[in-house]
């Protein structure tokens, strides 16, 4: 037996109530955690703050993995609304797709979502980084302030609108791009930063040289009333 | 708030499961909308020519025998609770002309060849009880659980509505421009509205588009033009299910699909005690993009 599965526990969804699920993950300093039939349940695995290792087998309800710190959460489904919300560090992958509001004003920590991604992935970003293999879908990065955003699909309408100093890539089409948001020179510097976000995401294959970057025009950063139209 | 569900049979075979397969989805969403629920079923249709009116009154004493008498020969009634089911001739329209005139406070809840609707005030489970959804078969079938938030907790404003025969619509969400849309449906198109309810004047769009010739998911992709405000939908017909979001995609919205079933659920949690659900193919709804299955596309 491999040392990661000797503290193993499962638990199970269909016998226990959420809250001790909870409780138990967030007072374990260490150890792999499975939950069983997850059946959509909202909150589920939050506030954990220690480095253990939760797989969730099966879909997911809103706010998964909110506000974790170093806990390395994965979800062998879809997630609902504003999954890893708030997260400061850790990681959470998603092997399906997500709702909308993912990663919403996360601050550390890695999101990795194999499928797609609803609308306003990223929104409010403050740190974190976030690597869907799918689409994203509308608003995503509104107002998102720093972290990077990498899509390997598409991006829909008003990409990064009222961006700060997040940084967003793009391998497909961007629908179209929200209010001072811009697309920026792809330098040795990006690549490089891709590079690693994408090896770290498990997409060794992916060549970097096939994105674009987008960024902030910081053309609204302060108020200014010949801006209003575009506010 | 508010939930909606919503369960499209494939096979046929699980029909007189229906309402077994339906009854826990609906009350998965009890606690997004606890004041009120309803159900529109789509089952035991009736012959061709004939026509079913369900029909509510709140007074338990009603005289409900004196209305099936005054309605003539020919008509079949069945009781179910505060709701009564009326079978009539070709002549539906003069028969429901005849039951609103028959005492103010009836209301006709839907009427159609196929399609029953029953809703109620109280939490989901109850009323789903009082009715006995669980037992009832059919094909299709539609619910809502209301949480209100801009009029009354009643009976009349439940959902879901209907101002066409065998025509459901459920709403989560609140329209904008219903008022004026309401006034030009009413005066341009001569339709009947029962409410001050929003979602109404959306059923009156999609019944207005129908009479035009429109398919359901015509319909509801020209409802994408007219209809202002935030919405996730969930529409039935006689032989047709469909479901469309707003664009901007502000209400929560999840769909799967098998072999056997179309289940739309406002959240992922209403659908997880569907048979084979774990093996099916679960998807958020893309924002303006009309899904439909059946002879609505």
């Amino acid at each position: 037996m491999s040392a990661a599965l000797i503290n193993h526990t499962v638990l199970d969804l269909a016998a226990s109530q959420l809250r001790d699920v909870n409780a138990q993950l967030q007072d374990a300093g260490a150890g792999h955690f499975r939950i069983d039939n997850p059946q959509g349940a909202h909150a589920l695995a939050c506030g954990l703050k220690h480095d253990i290792e939760v797989e969730i087998a099966g879909h997911t309800g809103y706010f998964c993995a909110g506000m974790n710190q170093n806990a390395r959460i994965t979800v062998k489904g879809n997630a609902g609304q504003g999954v890893a919300e708030n997260m400061m560090s850790g990681e959470v992958r998603i092997a399906g797709d997500v709702s909308q509001s993912a990663a919403a004003t996360a601050h550390g920590g890695l999101l990795v979502i194999d499928g797609n991604a609803a609308a306003r992935c990223g929104i409010s970003l403050k740190g974190a980084d976030i690597v869907v293999k799918g689409n994203v879908g509308h608003m995503s990065m509104f107002m998102a302030q720093a972290g990077r955003l990498v899509v390997l699909g598409d991006a829909g309408d008003a990409l990064g609108d009222s961006l700060y100093e997040a940084r967003i890539y793009v391998r497909g089409a961007v629908k179209s791009l929200g209010s001072d948001c811009v697309e920026k020179p792809l330098e040795a510097e990006h690549k490089e930063e891709l590079r690693a976000l994408l090896d770290r995401a498990g997409c060794q294959d992916v060549q970097v040289d096939a994105f674009r970057r987008y960024g902030s025009a910081r053309q609204l950063y302060h108020f200014n009333a010949d801006n209003l139209a575009v506010y | 708030m508010c939930g909606i569900v919503g369960l499209y049979l494939k096979n046929q075979a699980l029909s007189p499961e229906l309402g077994r397969l339906f009854a826990p989805m609906l009350i998965e969403m009890s606690d997004r909308g606890p004041d009120s629920a309803g159900i529109a079923v789509y089952h035991q249709p009736a012959e061709t020519g004939r026509y079913k009116i369900t029909v509510f009154h709140p007074d338990p004493d009603f005289a409900w025998q004196a209305l099936t008498a005054a309605l003539g020969d020919g008509v079949s009634a069945q009781p179910n609770d505060t709701h009564w089911v009326f079978e009539v001739g070709s002549d539906y329209q003069a028969k429901i002309a005849q039951i609103e005139a028959f005492d103010p406070e009836i209301m006709v809840m839907s009427s159609g060849r196929v399609m029953e609707i029953y809703k109620e005030t109280g939490l989901p489970s109850t009323v789903i009880d009082r009715f006995g959804i669980t037992s009832m078969g059919g094909s299709h079938i539609v619910g809502h659980t209301r949480m209100a938030t801009e009029s009354a907790v009643t009976t009349a404003g439940s959902h879901p509505f209907s101002t066409g025969p065998d025509l459901c619509l459920v709403h989560n969400g609140s329209l904008s421009n219903h008022n004026r849309l309401r006034e030009r449906l009413a005066r341009h198109e001569g339709l009947q509205f029962r409410t001050e309810n929003d979602t109404e004047v959306a059923a009156a769009y999609i019944t207005y588009r129908l009479n035009n010739g429109r398919s359901l998911h015509g319909a509801l992709e020209d409802s994408l033009s007219d209809l202002d405000g935030f919405y996730t939908f969930v529409a039935g017909t006689e032989t047709g299910f469909a479901v469309l979001r707003d664009p901007i995609a502000c209400k929560p919205a999840v769909l799967a699909e098998t072999d056997d079933y179309v289940a739309f659920g406002s959240e992922y949690r209403a659908l997880v005690s569907l048979p084979g659900i774990q093996h099916a193919k679960v998807w958020e709804p893309e924002p303006a993009i009309v899904y439909s299955w059946g002879e609505a596309a």
